[in-house]
């Protein structure tokens, strides 16, 4: 779906990232894969169950070649029950395990959803600070491409609503790599967001990224773009259909600041705050339902901060339409923010045709 | 059948010259046959146990029975509110399990655990300050009486059925750790038709857990009797290729020697499905009278004929593993610690409001906590040390 020409646009987006001259590219699979392989090896106590993770390779080859290197016992094929091999990974955690939990959509979690919320994220509080559970559950989330209503729902806002739990959703290879390891090693429970279609794509990475110990920390966001006119807020591939807008706006001169949240909870108010304050103008971007969205809670977030009086213009929230996604090409393409939605969405607040 | 004694015997031991005498050690038959699933032979029904260790259950069982009793007392006084499940008539149960566990080994159950809390380490006081939400409390109040922890126990789960996959995942990480430890998974007859028990199980048998799942059949899921909600009421038989064992659940000693079988037999051969058939005196919880749908008569029955403390305290008695002195001096040490224990629970304080937003995380990366209103920012602290850091 990602064209050739607009995945060069993106990786010659100005990044704060620290760039070093010889760049490798990384897929966000084999990010992931790397990182996954590596807290493994670091630490006896992670394990990967799921549908599909040891002798398919993984549903969507996130964990191809793990169970070759690390055999039944750390890598293990579940029977399709959710509820049933959510539950027994948060009872391993309870007893001291790291296990890595794989949803192979997150639209499947609901089948589990009580045992993420019920039994991961509250049982520290209720414990009064004994029991704390240290697991992740992630997979895909959000749209593919033609998979209908069933298996395209974007779980951000459900999942990032709830204390206790922390959520991630992040954009690129460095992202994947460096949160996700970060989230394994994290004493809580996380709850990874990742995205099908980005699976597949490669971006440079600098040596660091690649380096074994390469963590970034979870609840800060980057920024992919500065810019000056207007704040440009997304997370999971928003961030590339934004940085896209950004592109074309800079072509009329309007300079977009980009900021890839990279974590919807905690959700990093203070990178938003700044950058506002800067440019007086915001938009956020999901593929989500725009209804008590991540867009919604940053414009509150916003009115209750002494940043909203640096607003010269309302907040605007680019978002998925409010319907349940049909499988017809034309109608799923209408039915996402693309980039010309959010120049629309920028030229509207700034005020300019 | 308490007065089965024919083939009981004992030890006698004179002492004190002559004025007092006990035995030792008794054994005793079971009160009722166990009954197997896909298992070619069952625990002994034979059963022997030492003077000091039939004290002990009969001292736990009492200590349970009068804990529910004031735990019930304070309800009534609106000192404990919410949820309050009793446990009254099911002590052999969870006492009777105990009494074959290990160091090593786990257990996990629903909301009625106020027992179960005490058994595995916490003290009268710190469950019954839990239950009137004290700092005193074994989870500082915060959890109440369905979210009580301690060491190898993973509570106290509200949430029907979920503890069954929990416990098999306490299971998977013995198996994994190779720490020889067993799971006790434990659910009631209202819970067993829960999908995500069949899970557990399917899981469970395919990677040979040290999981011992028990149904403690009470014969009622809150009003609704196990014939009404399920279509299959032979509980131990439900895990299909899992083997099965029924308990009388009100002989301490069936249960002991039934779980010690359940041990050695899971750590071999992976999980096993242990039905304890048992009763509760009380309704399903406080707000229950349990008379609606169950008769007074039934009730009645069951209290004068199958009292797991009394029938337990006869067979000690007959045997002289126990003379009346000693049973009227353990009950009176139980009464007094569950007096000062209730005294202590209403006395106590409740944590500051400040704890509100104490361990939610035990990293906490959120910096302050959103409060009631934008401008109140509250602070996330930590109090407790996290076990799985």
């Amino acid at each position: 779906m990602l064209s050739t020409v607009v995945r060069n646009l993106a990786r010659r987006s100005f990044s704060t990232t620290p760039q070093v001259a010889a760049a490798k590219n990384l897929t966000v699979r084999d990010a992931l894969n790397s990182a996954i392989d590596e807290e493994m090896e670091r630490d006896e106590r992670v394990f990967i169950l799921g549908e599909e993770v040891a002798q398919y390779d993984g549903a969507y080859k996130v964990s191809r070649g793990l169970w070759k290197k690390y055999g039944d016992k750390r890598v293990i094929d579940t029977p399709i029950t959710e509820m049933g091999f959510a539950g027994i990974a948060v009872g391993a955690a309870f007893a001291g395990l790291r296990p890595i939990c794989e949803f192979m959509t997150f639209n499947f979690s609901m089948q589990a959803i009580d045992q993420v919320i019920n039994s991961a994220a509250k049982t520290f509080y209720m414990s009064a600070g004994t029991v704390n559970v240290p697991i992740v559950f992630r997979g895909p989330n959000g749209a593919a491409s033609g998979v209908a209503a069933q298996h395209s729902q974007c779980f951000g806002a459900w999942y990032s609503h709830c204390p206790g739990l922390k959520v991630i959703s992040p954009y690129d290879s460095e992202d994947a790599k460096g949160l996700l390891k970060a989230a394994i090693r994290d004493p809580d429970p996380v709850v990874f967001l990742e995205n099908e279609l980005l699976y597949g794509v490669a971006y440079p990475v600098s040596d660091q990224v690649l380096d074994k110990d390469f963590v970034l920390p979870i609840g800060k966001a980057k920024i992919m773009r500065p810019g000056k006119h207007v704040t440009i807020v997304a997370h999971s591939k928003a961030v590339e259909t934004s940085l896209e807008a950004a592109n074309e706006l800079a072509g009329k001169g309007i300079e977009a600041e980009v900021i890839n949240l990279r974590s919807l909870r905690p959700l990093d108010s203070e990178t938003i705050f700044k950058s506002v304050q800067k440019t007086h103008h915001l938009v956020t971007v999901e593929q989500g339902w725009p209804q008590s969205g991540i867009g919604s809670e940053i414009c509150a977030r916003i009115m209750e901060h002494e940043t909203f009086f640096h607003l010269d213009a309302p907040v605007w929230r680019v978002t998925g339409v409010d319907a349940p996604m049909p499988y017809a090409k034309t109608l799923e393409a209408a039915a996402l923010p693309q980039g010309k939605d959010i120049v629309h969405a920028v030229k509207q607040v700034l005020g300019v045709k | 059948m308490m007065q089965n004694i024919s083939r009981n015997t004992s030890k006698l031991l004179w002492r004190n010259a002559g004025i007092k005498n006990y035995a030792t050690e008794a054994t005793f038959e079971v009160n009722r046959p166990y009954k197997l699933h896909r298992l070619d032979s069952g625990p002994s029904t034979t059963v022997s146990v030492t003077r000091d260790e039939a004290l002990d259950m009969y001292r736990k069982m009492q200590s349970i029975r009068r804990l529910e009793t004031s735990a019930g007392n304070l309800y009534k006084e609106k000192i404990v509110r919410g949820f309050c499940h009793l446990y009254s008539g099911q002590e052999a149960v969870a006492v009777g399990m105990k009494a074959s566990m290990r160091e090593q080994d786990n257990i996990i159950s629903a909301y009625r655990v106020h027992g179960w809390t005490h058994l595995m380490g916490v003290s009268v006081a710190g469950v019954l300050s839990e239950l009137t939400g004290k700092k005193g409390g074994c989870a500082r109040g915060k959890g109440g009486s369905m979210h009580m922890y301690s060491k190898n126990f993973y509570g106290g789960n509200g949430i029907v059925g979920a503890q069954v996959p929990l416990g098999a995942g306490v299971a998977f990480a013995c198996k994994y750790k190779n720490n020889g430890g067993v799971c006790l998974s434990l659910y009631g007859d209202g819970a067993s038709n829960q999908g995500q028990v069949f899970e557990a199980y399917n899981m469970a048998y395919l990677w040979k857990l040290p999981c011992i799942f028990i149904c403690e059949n009470n014969g009622y899921g809150m009003g609704t009797s196990a014939e009404r909600s399920s279509s299959n009421t032979e509980y131990y038989k439900r895990g299909d290729v899992l083997p099965g064992l029924w308990i009388d659940g009100m002989d301490v000693l069936a249960v002991k020697e039934g779980t010690r079988f359940a041990i050695d037999y899971v750590l071999k051969n992976g999980p096993i499905v242990i039905e304890a058939a048992t009763y509760r005196y009380s309704g399903h919880s406080m707000s229950d009278p349990g008379t609606s749908y169950r008769s007074r008569d039934e009730i009645q029955e069951v209290r004068q004929k199958r009292d797991p403390i009394t029938s337990f305290k006869e067979r000690m008695l007959e045997t002289g593993l126990a003379t009346e002195a000693d049973i009227k001096k353990i009950d009176s040490e139980v009464k007094k610690e569950v007096d000062a224990a209730t005294a202590l629970a209403k006395s106590d304080t409740e944590i500051p409001v400040s704890e509100l937003t104490c361990d939610i995380y035990s990293m906490n990366q959120e910096g302050d906590v959103h409060g009631l209103t934008p401008d109140k920012k509250l602070k996330h602290t930590t109090l407790k040390t996290a076990v799985n850091l």
